[in-house]
C-alpha cells in the first residue's frame, strides 16, 4: 500500500476507536459530565492527562521549535514539564480536596465573592480559546498535508469527532478517549525517533543517542551540529543567543502558567482520593516525560538531516518531501545566486519573511514568489518551523508506514486537547456562569442540558477559528500562559497557602496581573511590533516571559490590598483547614 | 496535631522546591554556561541539564513527594485514632 492509503487506514482506525469508547463511556450526570465521577485510576488519569496537556503544539511544533532555537528553545522543555512539579506540590492535592467542579468554583468559594469568581471565568475562556485556536491549525495542516483534503473539510471532520465524544461523553469519554490518544501519540513520536537515532548514531534510545557519535565517525552528533551550524552563520547549535534574565522569565511564565491552566487543573478532580491527585499528577508527568525528553533528540536530528539533505543541492533533484512542503506553502526556495542549487544559512530568504506565491513556475520549476528575496544574505530557503516533525520521517527516508503513524499521532494530539479545553469552557459556562451565578434555580438535569449546548457552542467556535484561522495564533500562546501565571496560579496559591488573603486583595491581584500583562503583551505583540526587541522592553524580558513579572505583581499587590481590608470571615479559615487536613 | 502536620508538610514542600530551583533554572540556566565547560559523552553538562536532566528531576521529585506525603498522612491518621482511643 501506498502512503496516501495507509494514512487513511491509519487515521480511520484511530478515529472509530474514538467514536466506540465515546459510545461506550457515556454521561448520566453532572458528576460524571464535570469530572467523570471521581472514579478515575490515578495511572489512567495519568495518561489522559498528558494527553490533554500534550497539544499539536508539543506534538508537531516544539521540536522544530527547537531545532532552529537550539540551546534557547530549552525554555519550552523545562517550562512545559517543571509546571507538574508545582502542580503536584502546591495545588493538586488540595484542590481535589476541596471536592467541587471547576476552578472558578474554588477561587468563588475560597474568596466568597461572585466577582472573583467571574474574573476567574473571563480569565479560563481566555485563555483556553487561545489554546482551541493553535489545535485546530494543527488540524488543518495535517489534513491538507497527508489526507490532500481541503483544510475547511479536515476542520470539520475534527470538529464532528470532538462534538460526538465531547458532548455525549462529557469528561468521562473525554477522558477515557484520551488514554487511547495518548497510546497513538506516543508510539507516532517514538517509532520514527528511534528509527532515526539508530539511523544516525547507531543508538536505539533517542535521550542516549543525540549525546552519541554519528555512524562511523568519531565525531559527536552535537559537536558537529555546533561546527555546521556555526559555519553557516547561525549561532552554535548547544549556546544561548537569549540573555539568562530573559531565559529566566520566559522558562518561569511557562511553568507557572501551567500549573495555572484550567484545563490541566481539573483532571486532577477527577480521582478517587486526595492521594491519588498526587499520584496522578506524577504518573502525568511520567508520561509527558516520555515525549519531552524524546523531543530535543528529534530536533538535533531533525536539523543536521535538513541541512544534509538540502544543502547543495540540485533543485530539481531536491528530494520529493522538498516539493511537497512547497505545493502547500510551507517551504519556499528563491534561487538568489542563480545556479540551480538549493543554499540554506543564516538569515531571511524573502522580504517579509513569509513567502506569498504567485501562480508561476521559475527557470527551475520551483513556485515563485511575489515577494522580493532579502539581499542582505545568501539564504535561498523559507522554512517553517511548524513542519518538522511532520517532515522529519520523510527527510530520513523512513518507510510509509511510519509516515502514516505521525499523521494519526498528530490528529490525536490536536483532538485530546481540544476537547479537554472545550470541556472546561462547557463546564465553567454552565456550572459557575448560570448555575452559581445568574441562574440559581436550575435542575441538574438543566444544568447538564446546558452543559452539553454550551460545549456545542464551545466546538462551532472552535471550528470557526480553524477554518479561518486568525493570524495571531502563534503570538497569543505567550497570552495564554502568562495570564495563567499572572491570574489563576496566585489565586490558587494563595487561596491554600494563605488564610489571611481576603476577596478584595484577591481580586486586585487578579485583576492587575490580567491587566499590566495584557497590556505588555499587547503593546509588544500587536500595537508597537517594531519596538519589540531587548531595549525597549522592561529589565530585558520579552512578552512572552512577562507572565512572570505580571505574577509577581500580582501576589505583592493581593498581600498589600488585604492589609486594608477586613480578614476573611471564620468559615473561610475553616474550610482552608480542612483542604489542608489529609 | 494539625500544626505539627501542616508544619512537616512545608517542609518538604520547601526542600523539594530547592531541588526544582537548583536543576532547572540553576543548572539548566544561571549556571548552565559554567557547567558547559563539562562534558559527559558528546552532552555538555549544562545543555544536558537544560534539555533532559531537568526532566528526569522532575519527575523524581514528584515520586519522592508522593512517598514522603504517604508516609506523613499514614502517621497522622495514627496519631488521631491513638488520641481518639486514649
Amino acid at each position: 500500500m501506498d502512503t496516501q492509503s495507509l494514512t487513511y487506514l491509519f487515521v480511520g482506525l484511530s478515529f472509530s476507536l474514538y467514536i466506540g469508547i465515546a459510545i461506550w463511556s457515556r454521561a448520566s450526570s453532572t458528576n460524571d459530565f464535570y469530572i467523570a465521577g471521581k472514579g478515575v485510576h490515578p495511572i489512567a488519569n495519568g495518561m489522559a492527562t498528558a494527553a490533554d496537556w500534550m497539544s499539536a503544539a508539543s506534538f508537531i511544533s516544539m521540536a522544530g521549535l527547537i531545532a532552529f532555537l537550539g540551546k534557547d528553545g530549552s525554555v519550552y522543555l523545562m517550562g512545559w514539564t517543571g509546571g507538574y512539579v508545582l502542580l503536584a506540590l502546591l495545588l493538586a492535592p488540595y484542590l481535589r480536596k476541596f471536592g467541587q467542579y471547576t476552578v472558578p468554583d474554588f477561587i468563588g468559594t475560597r474568596y466568597y465573592s461572585n466577582l472573583a469568581r467571574l474574573v476567574a471565568v473571563i480569565c479560563l475562556i481566555f485563555i483556553s480559546f487561545t489554546y482551541v485556536a493553535g489545535q485546530m491549525r494543527g488540524v488543518g495542516i495535517v489534513f491538507s498535508r497527508f489526507l490532500e483534503v481541503d483544510i475547511n473539510l479536515g476542520v470539520i471532520i475534527g470538529m464532528c469527532i470532538v462534538f460526538f465524544y465531547a458532548v455525549l461523553g462529557g469528561m468521562k469519554g473525554i477522558t477515557y478517549t484520551q488514554v487511547a490518544q495518548y497510546c497513538v501519540l506516543i508510539f507516532a513520536y517514538l517509532v520514527p525517533a528511534i528509527f532515526i537515532s539508530i539511523l544516525m548514531t547507531g543508538n536505539p534510545i533517542p535521550q542516549f543517542g543525540f549525546g552519541d557519535t554519528l555512524v562511523n565517525t568519531d565525531t559527536y552528533l552535537l559537536d558537529k551540529l555546533d561546527k555546521v551550524t556555526v559555519e553557516l552563520g547561525f549561532n552554535a547549535y548547544t549556546e544561548n543567543t537569549k540573555t539568562n534574565i530573559d531565559i529566566f522569565c520566559i522558562t518561569a511564565a511557562l511553568m507557572f502558567g501551567t500549573a495555572g491552566l484550567p484545563h490541566v487543573i481539573v483532571r486532577f478532580f477527577t480521582v478517587p482520593k486526595v492521594s491519588d491527585a498526587r499520584k496522578s499528577a506524577g504518573y502525568a508527568l511520567v508520561f509527558i516525560a516520555i515525549l519531552y525528553s524524546t523531543a530535543p533528540a528529534v530536533s538535533a536530528f531533525a536539523r543536521m538531516n535538513f541541512i544534509d539533505s538540502v544543502q547543495e543541492v540540485n533543485y530539481q533533484e531536491a528530494p520529493s518531501w522538498f516539493r511537497n512542503w512547497e505545493n502547500i506553502g510551507l517551504i519556499a526556495w528563491k534561487d538568489k545566486n542563480e545556479d540551480g542549487l538549493i543554499q540554506y544559512s543564516a538569515g531571511n530568504a524573502l522580504e517579509g519573511i513569509k513567502p506569498d506565491f504567485s501562480n508561476e513556475k521559475g527557470v527551475s520549476g520551483e513556485r515563485v514568489t511575489i515577494n522580493d528575496p532579502d539581499m542582505t544574505n545568501d539564504n535561498e530557503v523559507y522554512i517553517d518551523r511548524d513542519i518538522m516533525v511532520l517532515a522529519n520521517p520523510e527527510i530520513a527516508r523512513l518507510p510509509g508506514w511510519v509516515v502514516a503513524l505521525v499523521a494519526a499521532g498528530a490528529l490525536a494530539a490536536a483532538l485530546s486537547t481540544a476537547a479537554g479545553l472545550l470541556l472546561v469552557i462547557s463546564a465553567s459556562i454552565s456550572h459557575d456562569l448560570l448555575k452559581k451565578t445568574f441562574m440559581p434555580k436550575i435542575t441538574e438535569k438543566q444544568e447538564l442540558f446546558y452543559a452539553r449546548c454550551s460545549a456545542a457552542v464551545a466546538i462551532l467556535i472552535a471550528g470557526l477559528f480553524g477554518i479561518y484561522p486568525p493570524g495571531f495564533v502563534a503570538q497569543v500562546v505567550a497570552f495564554a500562559f502568562g495570564l495563567a501565571a499572572a491570574t489563576i496560579f496566585p489565586a490558587l496559591l494563595m487561596g491554600i497557602f494563605y488564610k489571611r488573603l481576603n476577596k478584595e486583595g484577591a481580586i486586585a491581584g487578579m485583576i492587575s496581573g490580567l491587566v499590566i500583562t495584557s497590556a505588555y503583551i499587547i503593546n509588544f505583540k500587536f500595537l508597537n511590533i517594531d519596538l519589540n526587541s531587548s531595549e525597549y522592553w522592561f529589565l530585558g524580558v520579552s512578552p512572552e516571559g512577562f507572565g512572570f513579572i505580571g505574577m509577581i505583581l500580582n501576589f505583592s499587590i493581593a498581600i498589600l490590598v488585604s492589609f486594608f481590608y477586613a480578614r476573611p470571615p471564620k468559615n473561610v479559615y475553616l474550610m482552608v483547614d480542612q483542604i489542608r487536613e489529609p | 496535631m494539625y500544626k505539627d502536620y501542616w508544619r512537616s508538610n512545608l517542609k518538604i514542600l520547601s526542600i523539594l522546591l530547592t531541588v526544582w530551583f537548583f536543576v532547572s533554572f540553576g543548572f539548566g540556566i544561571i549556571f548552565s554556561d559554567f557547567l558547559d565547560q563539562f562534558k559527559i559523552s558528546g552532552f555538555k553538562i549544562g545543555f544536558w541539564f537544560a534539555q533532559q536532566g531537568s526532566i528526569y528531576f522532575f519527575v523524581f521529585l514528584i515520586f519522592i513527594y508522593v512517598y514522603l506525603m504517604n508516609k506523613l498522612d499514614k502517621s497522622y491518621k495514627e496519631k488521631m485514632n491513638k488520641n481518639k482511643l486514649d
